[in-house]
């Protein structure tokens, strides 16, 4: 039996801030970040909006995308490191504004930047297994940087959610793969607001080794090489690191920028993978292969082997996520640090 | 607890999906919803239906002294839209500048954050518009 993508739908706020402005506020030089971590400017959430508005938004996208009765949606998975609540999940919310409440199971999902990978092998299992029609799979975030901090200029907010089913496919799923182990690169502790990080110790050992590990295993476990696919998509962290980890593996330039949109849009943590994914799809015709890699510090990465079917010609997604890319209003450090909350006292809420 | 939990929670239909009603008998659609047509009475028949979220900027005006818990938002503009679907609601309009809005601009339902009730209560999420692309 197949499975694959159904549908999917992206979200990213409307407004963004320049690298070289960020860099203005720390005393940084904002050519060498640039060109360091390949970043020249990041999306920012309105005051408004979080996790849970963001999955709203891309999964009633997915929906649209789909053309499918929300009832018959038999999972809804959100995977983020920035869920608004501690307790109480961001599924049901998702589930009650798309309709698909009351008959489903829902659950929220965490591993740094790889939730929503993990969600999407989640609903392939029950798709497959019968147990559900279809299953939707969100990664999203708005993710935080300590103020100064090289996260600062990276971190930003988006997501795009998957209905994975097994009928009127636009991709098909092939196979997914994981690679896994305990690596303390990245983490945030309860409570803390701001995550910690092992600075170049989430390069090597953390971020290469898994992505690497994952696309290679992939790829000899189904008997295929770096050209047979049209277009590869990793995690993004910074514009730098996926173009490196491409080329460590062999593929070319070409395969990889597609889908490379941290650069305009910054690490939008769990949604990150997912949004170059979407990239990709929105333009990518029948027959062609995709391998799409994710990674969550912690640490692990999923990859998958995508191909591409006609119905995805026929039904080209409404709301691509280049039109969201275009569609931006830039806003001062000031701005941002009052929309983010770095405000002390400056939120969204009653006394 | 929060005050109102069961009220918002009564209302999530409405809040989220712009829920209302309409009287199968005159046609007349209901936001919100209202169980008993005001034109057919006791013959009315009242059904429950989602609203499209698409509609038109009817009026807005811009708020310079918002109340208690919204201060960090101003100015904000607050619209009257006039559903495709005929029905007339109040809600924000987002992602705008006061500059850009005009009176029969095409707006969209979005799903933003209304308020949280202080750092320990609940988040209500509701309805607002924004020009459509």
């Amino acid at each position: 039996m197949k499975v694959g993508i159904v549908g999917y739908g992206v979200y990213i706020p409307r407004y963004r801030i320049k690298t070289e402005e960020i860099a203005r506020v720390w005393g940084a030089d904002s050519k060498n970040i640039s060109n360091a971590l390949l970043i020249h400017e990041k999306t920012v959430p309105a005051i408004d909006e979080d996790t849970a508005t963001i999955s709203v938004e891309c999964a009633r996208n997915a929906v649209q995308h789909a053309k499918i009765n929300p009832k018959d949606i038999g999972a809804i998975y959100v995977g983020s490191e920035s869920h608004p609540y501690a307790v109480k999940p961001t599924s049901t919310i998702v589930a009650a504004a798309v309709d698909a409440v009351p008959e489903l199971t829902a659950a929220d999902y965490e591993f740094a930047c790889k939730a929503g990978t993990a969600a999407i092998q989640t609903t392939m299992g029950l798709v497959k297994s019968k147990m559900i029609r279809y299953g939707l799979a969100i990664g999203a975030d708005t993710s935080q940087g300590k103020p100064g901090d090289v996260l600062e200029y990276t971190a930003s907010a988006g997501g795009s959610a998957y209905i994975i089913g097994t009928e009127n496919l636009i991709a098909e799923i092939h196979d997914t793969y994981s690679y896994t182990t305990d690596t303390p690169d990245f983490w945030r502790r309860e409570g803390q607001e701001f995550p910690s990080h092992g600075a170049r110790f989430t390069g090597q050992p953390a971020y290469f080794r898994h992505v690497i590990k994952a696309a290679k295993g992939i790829m000899n476990k189904n008997k295929l090489k770096p050209d047979d696919f049209d277009y590869v998509v990793f995690h993004q962290p910074n514009g730098k690191f996926p173009l490196k980890a491409a080329q460590i593996i062999g593929f070319e330039k070409k395969q990889i920028t597609e889908g490379l949109v941290t650069p305009y849009i910054g690490n939008t943590y769990s949604g990150s993978t997912l949004l170059g994914l979407a990239k990709i799809l929105d333009d990518a015709n029948e027959g062609e292969m995709i391998l799409a890699v994710s990674y969550g510090s912690g640490a692990g990465s999923d990859a998958f082997i995508i191909e591409v079917t006609k119905e995805n010609e026929k039904r080209r997604n409404p709301k691509p996520l280049q039109r969201y890319i275009d569609r931006k209003e830039y806003v001062d450090y000031a701005t941002y640090a009052k929309f983010k909350g770095k405000i002390k006292g400056v939120k969204l809420e009653k006394p | 607890m929060s005050e109102g939990l069961a009220i918002h929670w009564r209302l999530i239909p409405q809040r989220y999906n712009l829920v209302g009603t309409e009287c199968l008998k005159c046609g007349e659609k209901f936001f919100p919803p209202r169980q008993l047509c005001p034109n057919c009475r006791r013959v009315g028949e009242i059904r429950e239906v989602k609203f499209s979220g698409e509609g038109e900027i009817y009026s807005y005006t811009v708020i310079h002294t918002p109340p208690e818990g919204f201060e960090f938002m101003k100015p904000y503009a607050m619209g009257v839209i006039k559903l495709i679907e005929g029905p007339f609601l109040t809600a924000q309009l987002v992602d705008c500048k006061p500059e850009d809005l005009e009176i029969g601009k095409r707006v969209e339902l979005v799903f933003r954050k209304i308020i949280a009730d202080g750092s320990s209560g609940i988040i209500r999420y509701g309805y607002k518009f924004k020009l459509k692309d």
